[in-house]
């Protein structure tokens, strides 16, 4: 069953088309990437998607349900958890406060929930700490925690990998396979290694237009993804 | 002691000290108390959008005069005994900040004070404009038998002590359990980072205008009450200052803090006691304390004392 699917959707920013006419469908349970070079429109895709931006024109469907009108607080209440490509936590509370905002929204039980899902991004020990303290790679990893805690549909994750230590993109890597189960996840990913162990199928944009869209390795042998991204290095 | 026992028992303490003092302060200041414990409610109401929240308005004088004139009119002309007339007070303050808040939230920033004050600005006009219900500048006196509330004289002093005491540790009680609950959680952390607190689900346009709501309201009841303790009601009370002093009070006190509108009030009010004893130029006093305050303690006296002593400080 498709859980998210855009059509004809598109942003200008002024005479920029930084999203063109991008039709996307992600089934449920699996993990789509989104890789393209810096400035092919990733974020911005992203941004329609979850209603920080408003389309030029296009739709949106989530679990379907037509959302291309629905604000950003109502989409996240229908099941979907964004992290944000610049780390964006509540600094001067703790870890978890932190999550604990994310699961009383729910409606759940901070007391049990939040050790939970700190313990899967490996940040229990720190929960008493303030988030503002942590090292850029925890914070990355207490977004992380935010996302699941919030137990989505969809979990779309906006570059999660900056800054984090080789062990700790391992960490990752073997997280996000066991989400795998649970929930549907869009990724945004520069790290190679990372979008080809993990994702099931990629999606390809460059100047805001999907250039091709498959399989890890069908996406490693497109000639024009090598041109545009991958290099034929 | 747990970290909430500590700010309970800190809190429930500031009360008891004060519901003691009434016993033991000479006239004087028995009188000035009671004035800072109504000053520093609405203080408490200002601060649950300013410090909490973190939006800053300067026209809140719209919501402490909504509610003297709410009470006070009722009065005057319609004969309200005080119990009805307050509780009209209170009422003219939630209206007024439902309808304020639901227009001025369109905006944010600079832009959010520029139209609180404009619209408090407008307040002051009206209340001019019908000079000759409100009386203007010139304001009207609430007689002494006209203050009789079930029975209990409020121009009494002590009667007048206690009244004040009960507003100030209903509004305190209230900011207490506000900040420990959901409502007030997710109001804090739209002050920290409202991108977030949006993209967590959170609907944050009607969590600020609760927050405006409850901050007027409060306000109101503080501006109903000082009309009716103090037995007067002008339009100066209208005035921009009336905005600004909350801001003060605040800010000397610690903005984000529940201890800090009353540490400020009192601060505050002291400090213009004293120097006014010296110098006709008192402003010019307080006007160098609070540059040093800024300077030397930016987060004021209760953010300092979080800072340095008591990090559970709520």
């Amino acid at each position: 069953m498709t859980l998210l699917g855009a059509r004809m959707l598109s942003k200008d920013f002024g005479g920029l088309h930084a999203v063109r006419n991008v039709d996307i469908d992600v089934p449920e349970g699996q993990i789509r990437a989104l890789i393209g070079p810096n400035g092919a429109g990733k974020t911005t895709l992203i941004g329609l998607i979850c209603g920080r931006l408003a389309p030029t024109s296009g739709t949106v469907r989530f679990a379907d349900q037509d959302i291309s009108h629905l604000p950003a607080h109502r989409r996240i209440r229908l099941g979907i958890a964004y992290t944000f490509q610049i780390t964006s936590i509540f600094d001067r509370l703790t870890l978890h406060e932190n999550v604990a905002l994310a699961v009383r929204r729910l409606g759940g039980d901070p007391a049990t929930e939040v050790p939970a899902a700190l313990d899967r991004v490996g940040l229990l020990q720190h929960q008493r700490r303030l988030a503002g303290d942590l090292s850029y790679g925890h914070q990355r990893l207490l977004e992380i925690a935010m996302g699941l805690a919030q137990k989505p549909r969809l979990l779309i994750l906006d570059e999660p990998t900056q800054g984090l230590s080789d062990s700790e993109i391992d960490a990752f890597k073997a997280l996000i396979r066991d989400l795998k189960s649970e929930t549907t996840i869009l990724l945004i990913e520069h790290n190679m290694s990372v979008v080809m162990e993990t994702a099931d199928i990629i999606t390809v944009l460059n100047f805001g237009e999907v250039l091709a869209e498959g399989t890890p390795s069908a996406i490693r042998a497109n000639p024009d993804v090598q041109a545009a991204y991958l290099g034929t290095g | 002691m747990t970290e909430t026992q500590k700010s309970l028992a800190l809190h429930f303490g500031l009360l008891a000290l004060l519901f003691a003092l009434q016993f033991i302060l000479p006239a004087y200041h028995h009188g000035n108390l009671s004035r800072i414990m109504v000053l520093a409610t609405y203080a408490i109401g200002y601060n649950l959008l300013f410090g909490y929240t973190g939006l800053l308005s300067l026209g809140h004088a719209m919501f402490f005069a909504a509610g003297m004139y709410g009470m006070g009119l009722m009065i005057r002309h319609l004969g309200f005994t005080p119990a009805p007339a307050l509780l009209i007070g209170v009422l003219a303050g939630l209206a007024l900040s439902a309808a304020v808040g639901a227009l001025a939230l369109r905006t944010t920033g600079v832009a959010f004070m520029i139209v609180t004050l404009m619209f408090a600005q407008a307040g002051y006009l009206i209340i001019l404009y019908f000079g000759e219900w409100t009386r203007g500048d010139e304001g009207f006196v609430i007689q002494q038998v006209q203050r009789s509330l079930w029975g209990i004289d409020l121009s009494d002093p002590t009667a007048r002590y206690f009244a004040a005491w009960m507003l100030f540790s209903a509004c305190l009680a209230l900011s207490l359990w506000l900040i420990r609950h959901p409502f007030g959680r997710t109001l804090i952390a739209i002050r920290e980072n409202e991108s977030r607190a949006q993209m967590l689900g959170y609907d944050v346009f009607r969590h600020k205008l609760g927050a405006v709501v409850l901050s007027g309201t409060i306000s109101a009841a503080a501006g109903a009450a000082y009309a009716l303790l103090f037995g007067y009601a002008g339009a100066s009370f209208a005035t921009v200052q009336y905005s600004i002093l909350p801001l003060l009070w605040v800010l000397l006190g610690g903005a984000g803090t529940l201890i800090g509108p009353f540490l400020g009030t009192l601060f505050t009010f002291y400090l213009i006691d004293i120097a006014s004893a010296f110098t006709t130029a008192y402003m010019l006093v307080v006007g160098i304390v609070l540059v040093a305050l800024t300077l030397f303690a930016r987060q004021g006296i209760g953010g300092e004392i979080r800072a340095r002593l008591w990090n559970w400080l709520p």
